[in-house]
């Protein structure tokens, strides 16, 4: 409902995958993560660091539809979780771009500036994870990483059926411990910044509560896990007259005939195959690259002489 | 600054006798409210004092003061935010026994008259209060700027919002439940929708979900032999509901929910349980800024026999007074506590009375201006922070209209025309939202400059090496040839 999940989603339908449409979380297949109700809302190329910060932000073209923007105000409170390959200040996306800690920092203080939060707790499991929250700056942000600076954040135990590692290890405890919460539970941050200690995890894992303004002992865990909302019982109700005529519906009856709907014409496949790749990255024309080596031939022969063209060509 | 005006009418027989001036005369009330360190608002109360005409005279001639009222309120111009506030003899029996101060449906009020001028502004002051804005109103309009971890009142600020009403029915083997909603909404959610139409535009939805459970299993209480859900399972009951509610495919806009929930036969009767373990009469319960749920149970048959499923004619009425009151706190719009002497007439089938309107835009009108200020402020910052932004022209001519907008509203409200200075306020975050959450302002351009390093070095220095040993030979050659010209000679 509330979740907007961005995943590479190339693993669950994957041809390797002997279960297809299952992901599980350990080799003795007892949860399955990729389940009923995970909805996918950025899938494969969509997942670029350009729409991560774009949901953030806010900043979304019109045409999105409601379930890819984060609908969010100054009484929410929001859970990030990112996981992936990562360095000293960034992590990686598709293999192909990096966001770095000073873009997460300027994005989370926009919304600050928005009032589109409330309580904002930022998770990371990458190597290097607590240089992604060394420069956060905006107010009511509790973070936690997976190892700290200089260290790696290792994964669980491979599944020798499938040939590849199924979880990171602080992910996995991490879930662990939230597989026991139950909406009702009083535990508080506390306990979530004890999961994985170094001789389970390898690495050491790290947080920041600086900027939080409550003291993590009386953060609930279900202020931000489970979606539980403060609810008031209504005591008054308002007297109506119940003899009061309804107004007839103030709409003119449609009396024109419409003509009947039709599907519009498809995109015939054949153009969406031929059509070219979008431009994405701005590649210097290939005149500069020309003219580099015009000018790097022409003073290498103007320095030795003419006489080794031949030897060249 | 906000500017309030206010009539003062005295009936005849009701003038103090200590009046600075004789009437009618006018004055003018300032207050400051200090919001924080940098920030004041200042009210000007704008009071005309004058005596009744004649058809108000024959007006306050009648019966109750409900009918007072009603004449009063066709021989008035009250535009929106104006006040209109009679003072009736001591004796009077428009006012009942007891009863000092009776406020109207429409934006005027009775006061009974009490001997001397003094007391009598102390009592017009506490009233215009109530029904213009207080300085904790004010405050709490502007808490976004006041970062010092109060909150504010919970209630719902959007410009377009979306109802939707829908019933649960868990057992449709049981209940065959029929509302007649379409009928409802024309009768009494429309009057209050129109009456709000100026704070915000609304469109309402319908729709009925089979076998929706509350995520919650009620307790059963053998002494009452009812089923009690208690308050604190009550916030774990609408997360499960709400992913079936499909609101996300309804609209782009924000939507409150209203449920109506009809108990499987197995589970009735159920009721809700307040923090004390008293039963709540209305049966509901309500989240800020979601919505609410009222819990409708239906009576067993008479006979058990009667043949299932039951069919159900819900009680619109009953249920609309609640969903209406939710509506109303979800707004914002709850009765302060009030000096028993005061009398409030109810707004009956509109929802909300005149003057509880103005309430709104007043707050919503300070909120506005403040919020407008923030954004742009914000974008100002970010365009100074990253510096090869774009701009484009239509962003930029958003933010020239969210400015004279803003403008325009702090000028009208100084003059006291909330109507206008509340339309230009929207104008002026509509505008601002605009131009801050335009997609073109992505800013993702920050290279620092150790990558940069990293990735230009490997590239241009292998070939640099050649052409500067190069261009250096070239030199020393042209200087050699220029020196050797000068030998031959």
């Amino acid at each position: 409902s509330h979740i907007v999940l961005m995943l590479a989603d190339d693993m669950a339908c994957n041809p390797r995958n002997p279960k297809p449409a299952t992901v599980f979380s350990h080799k003795n297949m007892e949860l399955n993560v990729y389940g009923d109700d995970v909805e996918v809302d950025y899938r494969s190329y969509e997942v670029t660091v350009e729409n991560f910060l774009r949901v953030l932000t806010g900043r979304i073209p019109p045409s999105t539809p409601r379930s890819k923007r984060l609908l969010s105000d100054d009484r929410s409170n929001i859970l990030i979780y990112m996981t992936g390959h990562g360095g000293n200040g960034f992590l990686k996306f598709q293999d192909s771009e990096e966001i770095t800690n000073v873009e997460l920092a300027d994005a989370f203080e926009q919304m600050w500036q928005k009032r589109r939060y409330n309580e904002l707790l930022f998770i990371i499991d990458t190597c290097q994870g607590a240089s992604m929250y060394e420069r956060f700056y905006s107010p009511n942000i509790m973070a936690l990483a997976s190892s700290q600076v200089g260290e790696d954040s290792l994964s669980h135990q491979p599944d020798l059926g499938i040939g590849v590692h199924l979880m990171d290890r602080y992910t996995f405890y991490v879930l662990e411990f939230l597989e026991e919460i139950h909406p009702a539970s009083q535990t508080n941050m506390n306990d979530l910044f004890q999961v994985c200690p170094k001789s389970l995890c390898v690495s050491t894992p790290g947080h920041r509560t600086d900027l939080f303004q409550r003291d993590p002992q009386n953060v609930l865990i279900t202020d931000f896990f489970g979606s539980v909302r403060k609810v008031e019982i209504t005591t008054e109700t308002i007297s109506l007259d119940r003899d009061v005529a309804g107004f007839e519906s103030k709409l003119p009856k449609d009396e024109l005939a419409t003509e009947p709907l039709k599907y519009a014409e498809q995109l015939p496949v054949a153009q969406i195959i031929h059509q070219k790749p979008k431009q994405k990255d701005w590649h210097p024309p290939g005149g500069f690259i020309l003219g580099l080596w015009a000018l790097i031939i022409m003073v290498f022969f103007k320095t030795y002489g003419i006489k080794h063209m031949k030897h060249i060509f | 600054q906000l500017a309030v005006p206010v009539a003062v009418v005295f009936a005849p027989g009701s003038v103090p006798g200590d009046l600075p001036r004789p009437l009618p005369f006018r004055d003018v009330q300032e207050m400051e409210i200090s919001v924080n360190l940098r920030t004041t608002v200042t009210s000007r109360y704008e009071t005309v004092y004058r005596s009744t005409t004649a058809q108000e005279e024959a007006a306050l001639e009648a019966a109750t003061a409900g009918e007072a009222d009603a004449a009063l309120h066709l021989l008035q111009d009250a535009s929106l935010g104006s006040l209109t506030l009679y003072v009736v003899p001591e004796n009077s029996s428009l006012l009942p026994q007891g009863i000092s101060v009776y406020v109207g449906k429409h934006r005027s009020a009775l006061v009974r008259a009490e001997g001397n001028l003094a007391a009598l502004r102390i009592r017009l002051q506490q009233l215009t209060q109530v029904m213009s804005f207080t300085a904790s109103s004010i405050t709490a309009a502007l808490s976004d700027r006041v970062p010092d971890g109060q909150l504010g009142p919970d209630a719902r600020r959007h410009l377009k919002s979306s109802l939707g009403t829908d019933v649960l029915n868990p057992d449709p083997k049981s209940h065959a439940v029929e509302w007649d909603i379409e009928d409802a909404v024309n009768r009494y959610v429309q009057p209050v929708l129109d009456k709000l139409s100026l704070v915000a535009n609304f469109s309402v939805d319908s729709q009925i979900l089979y076998y929706a459970v509350l995520g919650v299993t009620p307790r059963f209480d053998k002494e009452s032999s009812s089923f009690l859900l208690s308050a604190h399972s009550l916030p774990h009951v609408i997360n499960p509901v709400e992913a079936r509610l499909g609101s996300s495919a309804a609209s782009l806009y924000p939507v409150l929910n209203f449920l109506l929930y009809v108990p499987e036969r197995s589970h009735s009767p159920l009721y809700i349980q307040d923090k004390d373990g008293a039963s709540v009469n209305t049966n509901a319960f309500h989240s800020p800024r979601w919505g609410g749920i009222m819990v409708y149970n239906v009576e067993a048959p008479a006979s058990p026999q009667a043949s299932l499923p039951l069919h159900v004619d819900v009680d619109m009425v009953r249920v609309m007074e609640v969903f209406l009151a939710q509506l109303r706190l979800l707004f914002g719009l709850s009765r302060e506590e009030l000096p028993p002497e005061f009398l409030l007439e109810s707004p009956g089938n509109e929802g909300l009375a005149d003057w509880e309107l103005d309430r709104l835009l007043w707050a919503h009108t300070v909120e506005n201006i403040a919020t407008v200020s923030t954004t742009l402020t914000s974008l100002a910052q970010l365009l100074d922070k990253i510096g090869n932004i774009v701009i484009k022209d239509d962003v930029a001519s958003e933010v020239y209209r969210a400015v004279a907008s803003a403008q325009k509203a702090m000028a009208e409200l100084a003059a006291g025309h909330l109507h206008s200075a509340f339309q230009a306020s929207k104008d002026a975050v509509t505008s601002s939202e605009r131009a801050f959450f335009d997609p073109s302002l992505l800013h993702l351009l920050y290279f620092p400059d150790d990558q940069k390093f990293a990735i230009y070095i490997p590239l241009f220095l292998p070939m640099a090496v050649p052409i500067l040993l190069s261009l250096a030979k070239i030199v020393r050659e042209a200087r050699q040839r220029k020196k050797e010209p000068t030998k031959m000679d």
